[in-house]
Formats: structure tokens, C-alpha cells, sequence
């Protein structure tokens, strides 16, 4: 693997991988990564951008195999909402959830592109620090997270009223006598914090593990012909292995999303 | 790992994907996807109808050709019988017939010989009264025993 002069030390070579191409104040909010975002952009409207392009074609009669596998995935998240979602889920729930997996899906394949080459083809572009994989960017999975989060509030209070959301704050789960009200509002208050935080530190961690495994694995490949061959040999195995977890982890990260929607629908 | 501004960029742009999607890519997938279903289950329910409708007109073919059979043998027996019925007729007639010829025949036979007799009697009569003639010849009065001598021809 190709290995720049510069970074010689193995903290050097991982801190330079894992580093965004930040713009703005450094360590301030008001700092924005442009890897993130322009990666993410990218792969949103090239994903979405494709599957509207089917859809816009989409027949009744014999379907064209791309309409053909996208219809495959279709059914894949409409199966999977209509067994947890008891409503109209054709109007936002289904849609939402295909956006999920589908634009998770791409950002997590991001992986599979090897680090070293990638850094190269960026340098050769004159970009020195980007990172290619928008979901292993806690920023991104937080923000979808905490989207499901506002939409669950959104419906909690649509369906229920505003009224009985607050209701169902104080009086679920555990009743309604007034004693019981500062524990039931408690319990509610931890499941809404940590809905958002496991939500998205759950896609992140993998992600992010997964990226630094490969770049230990890069290091190791570093080190010498064994290195070399073992480092090459355990890489695509992590490599294969890793198709599962990106399908994977998109896939519960778009379940996550349709049950906490759906609880939203339902009272407790 | 640090929450910035990128967060909410990403927010946004996850926002505008889903609305994208809930506009544009859903509808016509579904729609296409139902219209299929429809057109499926239309399909089938057709098929379903044409071979009940079949098996209806089987029935009826069938119920139709056993009524068309019952019907030529009915036609057939009666036709038999009324052959029958004809020969019967006509077996009768010819021996009614037969028996008033054989009648008619009869009487005619009984005619001629009645006759026959009559001839042969007025002929008996006038041999017998010739024969009387010449034996008696004068003795005989033509006028005094021609009255005994029609008796005599008629009990003959």
C-alpha cells in the first residue's frame, strides 16, 4: 500500500486518515466538514437521483431490470414498515425509511473504497485531508438521528395533541396516580435522550471501527512482505466481512427509524 | 468526535432527501407496483370467471344433449307405437274388409244358386208338364191343370 513520506509514524498516519477537511474556527461549532458534507450531497443525489430515474419510468407491464431490483428493494422497506407501522405508511413513513437505508447504505459503502488509494487520487486532486466515508463523521449520523427525533415528536404530537403528548409524558409507563408523575416524566426523559444517542453512536461506532481497522491493517501492510501478505489477506477479509455490516448496520438504522416513528403513532 | 456545524447541514440535507423521496420516488413506484398487483388479481379473477363459465356451459351442453337423447327416444317409441298402431289398423281393416267380401261373396253365391234353382226348377216344371203332356196327350185340359201344374213347379 502507498504510504506517504511525511507520516512515517503510525499515529501520524491515522490521525492524518481520521482528521476531516474542516473549514471555518477550528474546535468551534461553527466549523463545517466539507468531506462530510460534500460526500454525503454526492451520494445522496447520485443514489436518489438514480432510483427517481427508474421511478419516473416505473410501469405496471414487464418491468425493466433495473425497475426490476429496485422494486426488490421497494418491497424489502415496505414489508419491513407495514410489520411494524399500522397506519397510512405511503404518505411519509415508507418513503422516509427507503431514504434512510438507501442514502445509509451508499455512505456506508464508502468504506470499501482502500483508504491509501483514495487518499492518493484526493492528493493528486490537491486535497491532502478527506475523508470518505460521511457516516464514520459522528455529525452525520447524529443529524439523521436526531431528524427521526424531531419527526417523533412531531407525530407524538400530531396524533396524540399537544395535550396528550404532555399527558403521556407524566403518566407513562407506570400509571397515572399523582405520586408516580416526576418518575414516569424521568423514565421519558432518559428514552428520549438516549433514543438519539444509541440511534446514531450505533451506526457511528461501527463505521468509524470499521475505518480503523482498515488503517491498522494498512499500517501492518507497512511493515514488510509478511505484513504485506497478511495485512493484504486480512483486509479483504475484513473487506467481505464488512459488506455485511454496511448492509447491516444501514438496515437497523433505518428500523431503528420506523419503530421510533411508529411508537410515536402509538400510545403507550 | 466533535458536534459542529455540519450537523445541521446534514440535517438539512437529510430533510430535503426525504422530501424528495416522499414526493417523487415513492408515488410512482407504488403506484406502478399497485396497478401491477391490480392487474394480477384482475387477470386472475377473469380466469377464475371464464373457467366457472366453462364448466357452466359444459353442464349445460351436456344437460341439453341428455334432453335432445331423451327426447329422440321418446320420438322413436312413439313413432314405434305408432307404427305399431298403423299395421294393428290396417291388419284389422284388411280383415274386416276381407270378411265383407267373403260376406258379399257369399250372398252372391247364395243369389245365383237361388236362381240357378229358379231355372232349374221352371225347367223341371216345363219338362214335367211336356212329359205329362205326351203321356196323357189328350186327356189333359191345358186350362183345367195349369193351375196344378204352377203348384207343382213351385214346390219344386
Amino acid at each position: 500500500m502507498e504510504h506517504e513520506g511525511t507520516l512515517s509514524s503510525p499515529s501520524q498516519y491515522i490521525e492524518h486518515h481520521l482528521s476531516f477537511n474542516t473549514q471555518g474556527a477550528e474546535a468551534s461549532f461553527w466549523t463545517i466538514h466539507i468531506d462530510t458534507i460534500v460526500m454525503s450531497i454526492i451520494l445522496g443525489l447520485i443514489a436518489m437521483g438514480l432510483i427517481w430515474m427508474i421511478a419516473k419510468k416505473a410501469t405496471a407491464g414487464v418491468p425493466s431490470k433495473a425497475q426490476a431490483f429496485l422494486e426488490l428493494i421497494f418491497d424489502f422497506v415496505d414489508d419491513q414498515v407495514k410489520n411494524i407501522f399500522h397506519g397510512n405508511r405511503h404518505t411519509f413513513i415508507a418513503p422516509a425509511a427507503l431514504t434512510v437505508f438507501v442514502w445509509v447504505l451508499v455512505m456506508n459503502a464508502m468504506d470499501f473504497l482502500p483508504v491509501d488509494i483514495m487518499a492518493a487520487v484526493y492528493g493528486f486532486l490537491g486535497i491532502h485531508k478527506w475523508r470518505s466515508v460521511p457516516t464514520s463523521d459522528v455529525n452525520t449520523t447524529f443529524a439523521l438521528a436526531l431528524a427521526v427525533w424531531f419527526l417523533m415528536i412531531y407525530f407524538g404530537i400530531k396524533v396524540k395533541g399537544l395535550g396528550g403528548w404532555l399527558h403521556e409524558l407524566y403518566t407513562a409507563p407506570f400509571g397515572t396516580k399523582f405520586w408516580v408523575w416526576p418518575f414516569n416524566f424521568l423514565f421519558n426523559l432518559i428514552e428520549y435522550v438516549s433514543k438519539p444517542l444509541s440511534h446514531s453512536l450505533r451506526l457511528f461506532g461501527n463505521m468509524y471501527a470499521g475505518e480503523v481497522i482498515f488503517l491498522l491493517l494498512g499500517l501492518w501492510a507497512a511493515t514488510g512482505v509478511s505484513g504485506l501478505f497478511f495485512g493484504a489477506l486480512l483486509g479483504a477479509g475484513w473487506s467481505i466481512f464488512h459488506i455485511l455490516i454496511v448492509v447491516l448496520q444501514a438496515f437497523i438504522f433505518m428500523m431503528l427509524t420506523v419503530v421510533y416513528l411508529a411508537m410515536a403513532h402509538e400510545g403507550h | 468526535m466533535n458536534i459542529n456545524f455540519t450537523l445541521i447541514a446534514q440535517a438539512i440535507a437529510f430533510a430535503i432527501l426525504i422530501w424528495f423521496t416522499v414526493k417523487f420516488v415513492w408515488p410512482p413506484l407504488l403506484g406502478a407496483i399497485e396497478k401491477r398487483q391490480k392487474e394480477i388479481a384482475d387477470g386472475l379473477a377473469a380466469a377464475q370467471e371464464g373457467k366457472a363459465s366453462l364448466e357452466i356451459a359444459e353442464k349445460k351442453s351436456a344437460q341439453s344433449l341428455g334432453e335432445a337423447k331423451q327426447k329422440a327416444a321418446e320420438i322413436i317409441s312413439q313413432a314405434e307405437k305408432r307404427a305399431s298402431e298403423i299395421l294393428e289398423d290396417a291388419k284389422n281393416q284388411a280383415k274386416e274388409e276381407g270378411d265383407r267380401i267373403i260376406l258379399g261373396a257369399k250372398a252372391e253365391i247364395d243369389q245365383e244358386v237361388n236362381r240357378a234353382k229358379e231355372t232349374l226348377r221352371a225347367q223341371v216344371s216345363s219338362l214335367a208338364i211336356a212329359g205329362a203332356e205326351k203321356i196323357l196327350l189328350k186327356e189333359i185340359d191345358k186350362k183345367a191343370h195349369s193351375d196344378m201344374l204352377n203348384k207343382l213347379a213351385k214346390e219344386l
